[in-house]
């Protein structure tokens, strides 16, 4: 196949993957949160509620969307794609298995993390583009909070590259093949516990996720920078969102948790194999950031600047310099 | 550059999947009119004032920080990936680089522009 048509295959497949996992995620937090709650969730929609997303799907396809009156139209227009086409792209550079990945990227890691960048652009455009005082509030929230954990986060994960050498994501799974002392995985998790801590919280706020999630805030702000939107435009703010908690998590699992490798069993594995225990593992990192949504309370706008300009970043930095220590010392 | 294609690619299949979605949701909806519906969302009561309004100039001073913050981090990237190749010399260049930081993290702190006021 040409690099062209090769290149259009595999983001079609990207898109699908996206869809696939808008839908169930949407499921999924809808059962977790309900079942944190006491609650069933979803029950009416086919058996226990399975068919709810794709009933939603319909009914926001076939929903007026209006532009309201005040907003600037160009912008406000322009911010659904600011939002989805740069969280769609951040899948480009996953590996699901040795051989197999949208595209094979040198550096794949920063790609990932610029990609991600990107989204915050769009929600400001969308807050300011209302012109209305929740979305305008909302906007400014998010950016504020994504720029304070975007340093955090970009820090977190140089641990990880300078044990592994490398950027490219496949790379740094490999290098977390084998074991300690014969039974303990050579996760990056475990030499690298604070640099994981310090990306769990900030990707907590890279991801608006709740305790970080005052630029919706439901209870003050209505719904933050997605207020005046309506029909697919909304959707696909939401769908970002759930999209980039997969990629997130994919990224997690890629630096900290050993990508597809399973421990205690040989290497050469079927690729089917291999993606599943990706997908199950990046799974069970989404259950755990909807556990913490369903646990914790919001926290102010203050104490959340505060903690990641006065405390993950010294922290971070801190970090960088002991890993730097360590791997000269350790060979 | 075979990344550089598909990364191409992704962006404008991402934007054409957008703008399709919307076009065929236009096609399928039913539209109604009226004056009310239009005006911005203020939880029903009339909108007082502008919302486009001078804002808090707190949010700028973090901004600005975080220009700073984010590119020097950028640049521990390449140190990060050479680093098991090279010596212990770049372990101390890069603790002088990462003093600067937290010096300049630290005057920030110190003049006032991490207190949200």
């Amino acid at each position: 196949m040409s690099p062209g048509v090769l290149a259009l295959v595999s983001a079609l497949a990207a898109l699908g993957l996206m869809l696939a996992n808008g839908v169930v995620l949407i499921y999924m937090l809808r059962k977790v949160l309900a079942h944190f709650h006491l609650r069933l969730g979803p029950m009416r929609v086919g058996w226990h509620g399975l068919l709810q997303t794709p009933a939603d799907v319909l009914k926001l396809l076939t929903k007026e969307d209006f532009d309201p009156s005040a907003t600037d139209l160009w912008l406000f227009r322009l911010a659904p794609f600011m939002v989805f086409v740069p969280s769609f792209m951040a899948y480009l550079a996953i590996p699901f298995s040795d051989s197999l990945s949208f595209t094979p990227l040198d550096t794949g890691v920063l790609y990932t993390l610029a990609a991600l960048a990107l989204v915050p652009v769009g929600i400001l455009a969308a807050g300011w583009a209302s012109n209305s005082k929740w979305s305008l509030i909302g906007g400014m929230r998010a950016a504020a909070q994504q720029i304070a954990y975007e340093v955090p986060l970009l820090l977190s994960v140089i641990g990880v590259v300078m044990i592994a050498g490398s950027l490219d994501m496949s790379e740094i799974v490999k290098a977390q093949q084998g074991t300690w002392l014969g039974f303990i995985p050579r996760w990056f998790v475990i030499p690298q516990f604070g640099g994981f801590l310090l990306f769990l919280i900030a990707a907590l706020a890279e991801l608006n996720q709740t305790p970080f999630d005052m630029s919706v805030a439901e209870s003050e702000l209505v719904e933050g920078f997605a207020n005046e939107y309506s029909g697919m435009k909304f959707a696909f703010f939401f769908l970002a969102e759930f999209s980039n908690s997969f990629v997130v998590s994919a990224l997690a699992v890629t630096c900290f948790f050993g990508g597809w490798l399973l421990p205690w069993v040989p290497i050469d594995l079927p690729v089917w194999v291999d993606v599943a225990v990706f997908l199950t593992k990046t799974y069970l990192c989404i259950f755990v950031l909807m556990w913490i949504r369903g646990t914790l309370p919001r926290i102010r706008i203050d104490q959340l600047l505060s903690l990641g300009w006065k405390g993950l970043i010294p922290a971070g930095l801190a970090w960088v310099l002991l890993t730097g220590v360590v791997v000269k010392l350790v060979p | 550059m075979p990344g550089h294609l598909t990364i191409a690619v992704f962006a404008m299949l991402g934007a054409g999947f957008v703008a399709v979605t919307l076009l065929f949701s236009r096609v399928l909806q039913h539209r109604s009119f009226g004056d009310e519906k239009y005006s911005p969302y203020e939880c029903g009561s009339d909108p007082v004032g502008p919302p486009w309004v001078q804002f808090r100039i707190g949010y700028y001073v973090y901004a600005l920080l975080f220009v700073v913050f984010d590119i020097e981090t950028v640049f521990l990237y390449p140190w990060a990936v050479a680093y098991g190749s090279l010596g212990m010399f770049v372990l101390l260049e890069m603790a002088v680089f990462i003093g600067i930081l937290a010096f300049g993290l630290a005057y920030a702190w110190k003049e006032g522009a991490l207190t949200w006021r």
